[in-house]
């Protein structure tokens, strides 16, 4: 890539960011809080297309790491009152490591196999909410009490029941993890995920580690969506077992697909186009799900590379 | 433009290799090859699947310079022995040494690092990349500068267009590389194998599919290549293997068959008895 669209790309995400930043002065307290929710949904989608959309892996049962992360980060606080960044680290800790010792079973397999076995695993994880229940209170879920709602940092006090605060706390994250993702994809180890996914016996027959780079893809997918989860359970103080379903690991799949896999803007595009479309329908009908359907079909049948990757495709290429 | 000028050994050597001596009559290199550690050898290499035995107790040795024919007709396990070297299947016994040590157990990729490239018989690049970011994937890989560091995009660039302009390729290079032609697609896979800058380059029937005009540049090719490499060639063709070979190994129901220069080939009675039959 070019020096010029390097220069082009770097603006664009911090133009993104601007916007993000500048809309909470402008939209009311109700849109306020769905786009917080849509920016840390948005990180879990962000991480899950490091696999999908540039490694080429479509895991089925990315839910199992937002949920390990939710539920690290939430029962401690929720039992022993634990410091919240300290939650939080929990939840990303536990996340990277749950993904690393499943990616290493996981990557053994390969296609509808890996589908299957990350499926396999994410359903144990799901069933585990529900077989202690008694701590976690399975789909019911456990509300964080409203006592341990704030926290100091540097000095300053976080109050997470005001709406300024979580806004732009997830803001932050979600700048984190577009930085993070920009830096992969830019990398040498973005080219050789992009190698792997075109085609993986040839990356190998170059000398790749394949293996190694897949586990690394694996781990930062993971390790995102884990934050995700983390970020949720702190800033909504809310955990339950629905984020740990088949539905929650659908979805992530559905968000990249619709922004666009491989490209780093897309699943928060994704994100934020599904989440309205389903906030706005379900307004004036219950069938809200039917007319996701039919947005589906639509961008199936004539955008299949999702919104981003249309527009990467037919009009700026320089989009990473 | 002439391909030996641009393939000169420093653009291609490595910096732990010594410049490789190439005898100019094949006949000589039989007596060289009890002299030192060829740079690749199998002793008693055996592959099964199932009841099938495709490659069987095979010991084979390759000089270093050298440029060595594998032929066979077809199901004698030629592609499978050089998958067992290249580390795409792993043998059931025996063991394969390269530059002295056992690589036996070394996954694929650590072979390409040691210096051993594979390019394959079906055409197997990298389609929707550009032509140039095909071969810079492969310079990317083992190749270091002075200081042990990785190469600059810039150095990966340089390295590529040179591996391009080697194989002809240098007008097509921002093409995607599923966009070329059957027979620079081939090409393509011969720049990767150059860019890898390996000891040893394996070539899988390279001329399948090619042209008359295109198998005769492509000779011309392996021959400049040559000159700084040790090449192992499956290939069906006859006349291109006379032509480039300075030796040659028979393959027969996975055991070797004979092995001599092209002329000792041509002359032996087995050799033609398992190609023509009795």
């Amino acid at each position: 890539m070019t020096a010029a669209s390097t220069r082009k790309s770097i603006f664009l995400h911090l133009a993104v960011v601007a916007v993000l930043f500048g809309l909470q002065f402008v939209v009311p307290d109700y849109d306020k809080l769905t786009i917080t929710r849509i920016m840390v949904i948005a990180v879990y989608a962000i991480g899950y297309n490091v696999l999908f959309g540039y490694t080429g892996l479509l895991s089925l049962g990315h839910a199992m790491f937002f949920a390990v992360g939710l539920y690290a980060a939430g029962l401690p606080v929720y039992y022993f009152g634990l410091d919240l960044p300290l939650a939080f680290a929990l939840g990303i800790g536990a996340s990277l490591i749950l993904s690393l010792l499943i990616g290493v079973i996981a990557l053994r397999t390969s296609g509808v196999s890996f589908m299957i076995v990350t499926l396999m695993f994410a359903q144990a994880g799901y069933l585990l909410t529900f077989h202690l229940t008694e701590y976690t209170q399975g789909d019911a879920g456990l509300n964080l009490p409203a006592s341990i709602r704030s926290f100091g940092f540097a000095g300053i006090t976080f109050d997470l029941t005001k709406p300024d605060v979580r806004y732009n706390l997830a803001l932050c994250i979600l700048a984190l993890a577009i930085l993070i993702v920009f830096a992969v994809v830019r990398s040498r180890s973005g080219r050789i995920l992009v190698a792997i996914r075109e085609n993986e016996e040839r990356t190998r027959m170059l000398g790749y580690n394949s293996f190694a780079h897949k586990l690394k893809a694996f781990v930062i997918a993971g390790g995102l969506s884990g934050t995700s989860g983390a970020t949720f359970a702190i800033l909504f103080a809310y955990v339950g077992a629905s984020f740990a379903s088949i539905q929650n690991s659908i979805e992530v799949l559905l968000f990249t697909l619709l922004g666009g896999a491989g490209t780093i803007l897309g699943p928060l595009l994704g994100t934020a186009a599904m989440v309205y479309l389903v906030d706005k329908t379900s307004e004036f009908t219950t069938a809200h799900l039917l007319i996701v359907g039919l947005a589906l079909i639509v961008l199936v049948a004539w955008f299949p590379k999702g919104i981003l990757g249309s527009v990467r495709e037919r009009w700026v290429k320089w989009i990473p | 433009m002439d391909p030996v000028a641009l393939l000169s050994p420093a653009d291609f050597a490595f910096s732990d290799a010594p410049p490789p001596g190439r005898e100019a009559s094949s006949g000589v290199a039989a007596a060289g090859e009890s002299a030192g550690v060829p740079l690749l050898g199998t002793e008693n290499l055996t592959c099964r699947f199932g009841g099938l035995t495709a490659v069987d107790n095979v010991s084979f040795a390759l000089r270093e310079g050298e440029v060595r024919a594998v032929i066979g007709p077809n199901g004698a396990g030629k592609t499978t022995f050089v998958s067992l070297l290249c580390g795409r299947i792993a043998p059931t016994s025996g063991t394969v040494h390269f530059r002295g040590k056992d690589v036996t157990k070394l996954p694929a990729h650590r072979k390409v690092q040691a210096g051993i490239a594979y390019t394959s018989q079906i055409t197997n690049v990298f389609g929707n990349l550009s032509v140039r970011n095909n071969v810079m994937l492969a310079a990317e890989s083992r190749l270091r500068n002075a200081q042990g560091r990785r190469l600059t995009s810039a150095e990966l660039a340089a390295k590529a267009d040179r591996a391009l302009e080697a194989v002809g390729l240098s007008s097509r290079m921002d093409e995607k590389a599923c966009e070329l032609a059957y027979g620079h697609q081939r090409l393509l896979e011969v720049a990767m194998g150059l860019a890898l800058e390996p000891a040893l380059l394996i070539l899988d029937e390279p001329t399948q599919g090619l042209s008359d005009p295109e198998i005769a540049d492509f000779c011309t090719l392996v021959r400049a290549i040559a000159a700084s490499k040790t090449i192992l060639l499956i290939e069906h063709n006859m006349p291109v293997v006379m032509q480039i070979a300075d030796r040659i190994t028979v393959l027969n129901r996975g055991q070797i068959l004979a092995e001599g220069t092209p002329a000792e080939i041509r002359g032996n009675h087995d050799v033609q008895v398992a190609y023509l039959g009795t």
